[in-house]
């Protein structure tokens, strides 16, 4: 007889953290492998094709830098609201109403202005689209309750389809001859690149120093404390006289605006026009809800973190050309890992001990 | 995994590892009160049970036998709910066994117990607030049936309340009773359930004193028709009245027991604390200074958006202590936040040395050098995943002393916890500790630290000593004391008369939103302050 | 005129059939207090299998159990996260969801854009389907419109007039008094998971065999989320829900009437989505008291917790 008990863990050291993390992700592996053995994918051969592709190559490695820019600036901004408890699922959304405008920015001033001035401008616009779109949700929950999981998962929708209705209408390129899509952004609104990459250095640094600014936010500052307090309690929030609607304006507005320069990034670092949401974002918004998790909310390690997933959607599209697998491939990828983050957790606030005894 | 689960749930017991045991019989229909007769006497041998190598009960052998109410005395944190939860199946004890009419049994979980003829009485009631008395009184039922339960549940009531005399609606929502209601529902729940051993865990902390009275005549009928009972308390004087037997627990372990016609209150008062205790705090004549506080007519609306607090005027003055007595739910509450800001006033005027603060901020009240300790200490004063020492800070974190401009100074800060942790004697292990990890009394010390060691010119205080031990139910009178002594004002909410009649230099009495009278401690009228309460004199 | 009103409801009933189970499933997991955001993933993971079933053994029928077996044991890795491990059920629902659309676009691959030829025969109410224009909307339907109006009564008298709906309720508004009156808190949670799952996937089975009779990715087009809120605009009440998901079928049906009127398909694609957002809106005017959410909703649950 095998008997299993537990016991809270009260003491709980960085040391510990990062081995489970590590073990979860291990263990999420093996039943990936199990799906893929189901699918008939040699998993060997799969996971490995994935962490090559990713990791294993410099071309693959600059394409895992270069889609870790928007994953570490959303995931930056979605600890600061995730640690509020505030279920910011929209970034999606706020990252497109970051591209619309900027891509509207670039395209208007981009001929009369030069680039050290057009291009801060579009960052700018690119943050405060995004910070709209991340201050519609708090104020519906502040003013209505009304939860901002489903309000920020129709924000994504509503904003996809604004977009789309921008690019086969009033925004139609002249240049698309008649397909959906923008005209290209005059050049000197384009992000220049690190010379035989994708990488936007630009982009890049920015989002090294939000990560940085925050984790020092969240944690050294009078707004990271009372943003934390009103997340573990409101109702002592109140009590603390903390101005509830303020805080959260805040941290929506800029979990929203670093969703919206990565937005800027995608736009005029990459595609240099405005296509099709779809184009634009490749589900960073909600890979990087994981690469927040996995950073266990501090925003300094979702550089980590965020290269490790940006690896896996750099891995998962190499996988698809060479063994055929369908772009969803990723999904479960990062479905199952999420799902083993949370149940590391649980090992990592519980202490098991298993007990054996005879019969 | 799968075996995991089994792990965490209610089960995790393994019968084939205790030879000889009388196992309950999975099937409803071989129930053990058809098995075994009537509880004529309930033994526990040895129960130990420790959590997180801390011991809450230690070898404890008590016995209680039919038609007899036993006492069970001890100090918050002694181990006797602990004890009782193991006795109603919440908890497996380490080491020990239970025995009913002599046979050793099992008891793995609550249902079990119930069938084995135990019922409790939780002293937080185990009521489903939103829902009917009916369908409370379904859930906890153990002959349910699946179908339209409530057809049955009406008729087995009604009969019940024939035979016991008691009046309940039974479709009215929990929230809508009194406490002394809902209490009722919860012994109607353990009676159907042909309870024959009823465990009651402080009954009294929340009934009136007519209350209480009605109680105790129901519990004497118990008694009369052979039940058994083990009344929970920390207070002498009931045990003294109510109990035929008291047994003494002191951190977990059995430290005396006695009968209650050949004992009395001091020794039992010694048992339960290790030492003399003293029952009267000196406190010093003191003439009162400026007026700090001035409440004038104030209208307050409560949660349930009624009126809750109705005109209630009062002023308070340095060097006093200003008692508002009453039975929960009156408006003591809501008065409270009020004064200190997290609720709205409707009309009225609230001054602090003549400054209007009437709907203010709670920060800017708290500028104005009002504390507040709130009555909800979980719910309001801490943020539970958060350090020790950023909840020290919770309302002063702008304060100069631990701010400068954007940024927390947080060496100042620790240095301040440490501060509050020595002299308030909190348990912890460390001050990066979260104050989840800590127990009910040592969250209680934080807050009251936090909320006293800035020498406020006002200190609310809303049931400062509710759940405490008797060592630092002293301590802490005697820093309102102190407080009282340097200067301050203290408004002190509390149910506990004692503790009123010792600290305060002046008395409200408050019934449903208003005050029935104003006094100082010394009046005399105030022998009629039980009919006061209960809101049938107004002086 | 006569035949528009009847084509519109008839497909009203139709575009509310799927929210209205999905929704009646979530109601049954969230008055247990468990929070599942997993509906999307789930619903296209029931969509897939049921297309996959239906087009390999040409029986509808086990397409339809096949699609309630896959939803129900995919539940159970949200039942586990949230009740055993007492995890984040905000996350551990996001996971789900991921999960469920994952393997629902791995598996469906081959499957996208091929028709379904094998049809579900509508059933018609003789007498009934009679009554000039509800008639043929109301009682001349598909077996999913009976069967999800027929599971949201079975629901509604299950929550309220059984023993077993008296304690689903109480776990969900306070677990530890529930489990000392003698209930297992933790099987119940599981359950509820498990048949809203169950739900959740049945609502998937209709998209892709009955609705638009094909499988391609992202066909559930954010429904499990509109069943989200439409488990609160129904105030937790299976009963509530019948008419708010024929509502929002309306909506998304009055997509399709508006085009001719001149108005950009994508803005009118954005109405459920603004419509959704509006009833929350409104119902938030509400008494909270009246609202009657479970209390203990999203809350973990940890035993014998001191």
């Amino acid at each position: 007889m095998i008997r299993l008990s537990y016991t809270d863990r009260y003491q709980i050291t960085r040391l510990r953290t990062l081995v489970t993390n590590i073990f979860s992700l291990a263990a999420g592996l093996v039943v990936i492998s199990i799906i893929f053995l189901i699918a008939g994918v040699n998993p060997l051969f799969a996971i490995s094709e994935i962490f090559q592709g990713s990791f294993g190559s410099m071309y693959g490695f600059k394409e895992t830098i270069t889609k870790a820019i928007p994953l570490i600036l959303i995931g930056a901004g979605l600890t600061l609201a995730f640690r509020a408890k505030f279920w910011n699922i929209g970034a999606e959304g706020q990252m497109l109403m970051g591209a619309i405008f900027s891509t509207w920015t670039g395209l208007t001033f981009g001929d009369a202005l030069p680039g050290f001035a057009i291009i801060p401008l579009m960052f700018a616009a690119g943050f405060l689209g995004g910070a709209l779109w991340g201050i519609i949700p708090a104020i519906l929950k502040i003013r209505y309750a009304i939860n901002e999981v489903i309000s920020t998962l129709m924000l994504n929708y509503i904003c996809a389809h604004i977009l789309t209705m921008l690019i086969v209408g009033p925004w139609r390129g002249a240049t698309r001859f008649g397909f959906p899509g923008t005209d290209n952004l005059p050049d000197a609104a384009i992000l220049s690149v690190i010379p035989g990459s994708r990488i936007h250095y630009i982009t890049l640094i920015l989002a090294l120093a939000c990560a940085a600014i925050l984790t020092l936010a969240i944690y050294k500052t009078r707004f990271g404390y009372e943003a934390r307090v009103v997340g573990e309690n409101p109702d002592a929030g109140k009590y603390a006289g903390i101005n509830f609607f303020k805080t959260t304006l805040i941290l929506m507005a800029v979990s929203g605006g670093l969703a919206g320069l990565a937005g800027v990034g995608e736009v005029a670092g990459i595609h240099h026009y405005l296509g099709y949401p779809a184009s634009v974002s490749s589900g960073y918004g909600f890979t990087a809800i994981i690469v927040a998790w996995l950073a266990k909310l501090n925003p300094l390690y979702t550089v980590i973190s965020g290269i490790f997933f940006a690896g896996i959607l750099v891995g998962g599209d190499a996988i698809q050309i060479s063994l055929g697998l369908p772009a969803a491939t990723v999904e479960i990828v990062n479905g199952t890992l999420l799902i083993f983050l949370i149940m590391g957790d649980y090992f990592l606030h519980n202490k098991i001990t298993v007990s054996f005894s005879r019969t | 995994m799968w075996t995991m689960w089994k792990a965490a749930s209610p089960n995790n017991f393994n019968p084939a590892a205790v030879p000889g045991l009388m196992r309950m019989p999975k099937s409803r229909g071989g129930c053990p009160a058809t098995l075994m007769k009537k509880i004529q006497r309930l033994e526990m041998e040895g129960i130990s049970k420790s959590f997180h190598g801390i011991h809450a009960n230690k070898e404890i052998n008590l016995s209680v036998g039919s038609g007899e109410i036993l006492g069970l005395l001890g100090e918050n944190g002694a181990g006797k709910t602990t004890l009782m939860n193991i006795l109603y199946g919440l908890y497996q004890p380490d080491a020990g066994q239970i025995k009913i009419n002599g046979r050793p049994v099992r008891i793995t979980n609550p249902m079990e117990s119930i069938l084995f003829g135990i019922g409790m009485v939780h002293q937080h009631f185990m009521l489903i607030q939103n829902h009917s008395v009916i369908e409370n009184i379904a859930l906890g039922y153990k002959d349910t049936p699946f179908f339209f339960p409530k057809i049955k549940i009406r008729e087995k009531v009604a009969s019940f309340s024939r035979q016991f005399n008691f009046t309940i609606d039974l479709n009215k929502k929990i929230w809508q009773l009194s406490a002394g209601e809902q209490q009722r529902v919860e012994i109607i729940k353990a009676l159907l359930n042909g309870a024959d051993l009823l465990i009651l865990d402080e009954p009294t902390s929340v009934l009136t004193p007519k209350e209480i009275e009605e109680l105790i005549i129901i519990l004497r009928q118990m008694k009369a028709d052979g039940h058994c009972v083990i009344f929970i308390s920390h207070k002498l004087d009931e045990i003294m009245n109510i109990c035929d037997r008291v047994v003494v627990l002191q951190k977990g372990s059995i430290v005396g027991s006695a009968d209650t016609d050949q004992t009395d209150k001091k020794t039992l008062a010694r048992m339960m604390v290790g030492r003399d205790v003293v029952f009267n705090i000196s406190k010093e004549k003191l003439t009162k200074g400026q007026q700090i506080l001035r409440a004038d007519q104030i209208h307050v609306t409560g949660d349930m958006g009624l009126p809750a607090v109705k005109g209630v005027s009062f002023d308070l003055y340095e060097n006093e202590i200003f008692g508002i007595a009453g039975v929960a739910g009156n408006g003591q509450r809501e008065l409270a936040e009020a004064i200190t800001g997290i609720r709205r006033i409707d009309s009225g005027k609230v001054t602090i040395n003549g400054k209007d603060i009437t709907n203010l901020s709670p920060r800017h009240i708290y500028d104005h050098g009002v504390s507040h300790v709130p009555e909800e200490r979980i719910r309001f004063g801490i943020a539970p995943g958060l350090l020790l020492y950023d909840n020290a800070i919770l309302k002063q974190h702008h304060l100069k002393k631990f701010s400068r401009r954007y940024f927390l100074k947080y060496n100042d800060v620790k240095t301040h916890t440490q501060g509050i942790v020595d002299d308030f004697k909190v348990l912890t292990h460390s001050i990066d500790n979260q104050i989840r990890n800590l127990s009910g009394g040592n969250i209680q010390k934080l807050i009251l630290g936090r909320e006293i060691s800035e020498q406020p010119r006002l200190l609310v205080a809303s049931h400062p000593t509710y759940g405490l031990d008797v060592g630092a139910t002293e301590f802490l009178r005697h820093h309102l004391l102190k407080l009282r002594k340097q200067g301050s004002a203290v408004l002190l909410f509390s149910e506990d008369l004692e503790e009123i009649f010792e600290l305060c230099d002046r008395i409200a009495v408050i019934f449903a939103g208003e005050f029935m009278g104003i006094f100082d401690s010394d009046d005399e009228r105030l022998c009629e302050i039980g009919l006061m309460m209960a809101g049938s004199k107004r002086i | 005129m006569e035949e528009i009103i009847i084509s519109t409801l008839q497909r009203a009933m139709v575009a509310g059939t799927p929210l209205l189970l999905a929704t009646t499933g979530e109601i049954i997991c969230e008055r247990s207090g468990i929070l599942n955001l997993g509906v999307e993933g789930v619903m296209a993971l029931g969509a897939v299998t049921a297309f996959i079933v239906t087009m390999t053994t040409g029986s509808p029928w086990l397409g339809v159990l096949a699609a309630l077996a896959a939803g129900m044991v995919i539940s159970v890795i949200h039942a586990f996260t949230s009740v055993t491990l007492q995890a984040n059920q905000v996350v551990s629902g996001l996971a789900l969801t991921m999960l469920g659309l994952g393997l629902a676009g791995m598996v469906g691959k081959p499957y996208v854009g091929k028709p379904l030829t094998i049809k579900m025969e509508d059933i018609t109410i003789p007498v009934l389907s009679d009554i000039p224009y509800i008639g043929k909307a109301l009682f001349s339907q598909s077996p999913f419109f009976f069967m999800a109006v027929g599971l949201a009564l079975v629901s509604w008298f299950f929550l309220q007039r059984t023993r077993l709906g008296i304690q689903i309720r109480s776990t969900g508004e306070n677990p530890k008094a529930t489990e000392t009156q003698g209930v297992n808190v933790f099987l119940i949670r599981y359950m509820s998971v498990i048949i809203g799952g169950g739900f959740s996937a049945l609502a998937g089975a209709h998209l892709s065999i009955s609705y638009s009779k094909s499988w391609i990715e992202g066909m559930t087009a954010g429904r499990g989320w509109i069943a989200i809120a439409l488990t609160i605009f129904a105030l937790w009440n299976p009963g509530r829900a019948i008419w708010a998901a024929f509502l929002f079928g309306g909506i998304f049906v009055a997509q399709y009437l508006m085009q001719p009127l001149g108005i950009s398909p994508n803005f009118l694609a954005m109405l459920p989505y603004i419509a959704t957002l509006l009833i929350l809106v409104l119902i938030s005017l509400k008494d909270p008291r009246k609202l009657n959410a479970p209390a203990m909703l999203a809350a973990p649950y940890k035993r014998g917790e001191r």
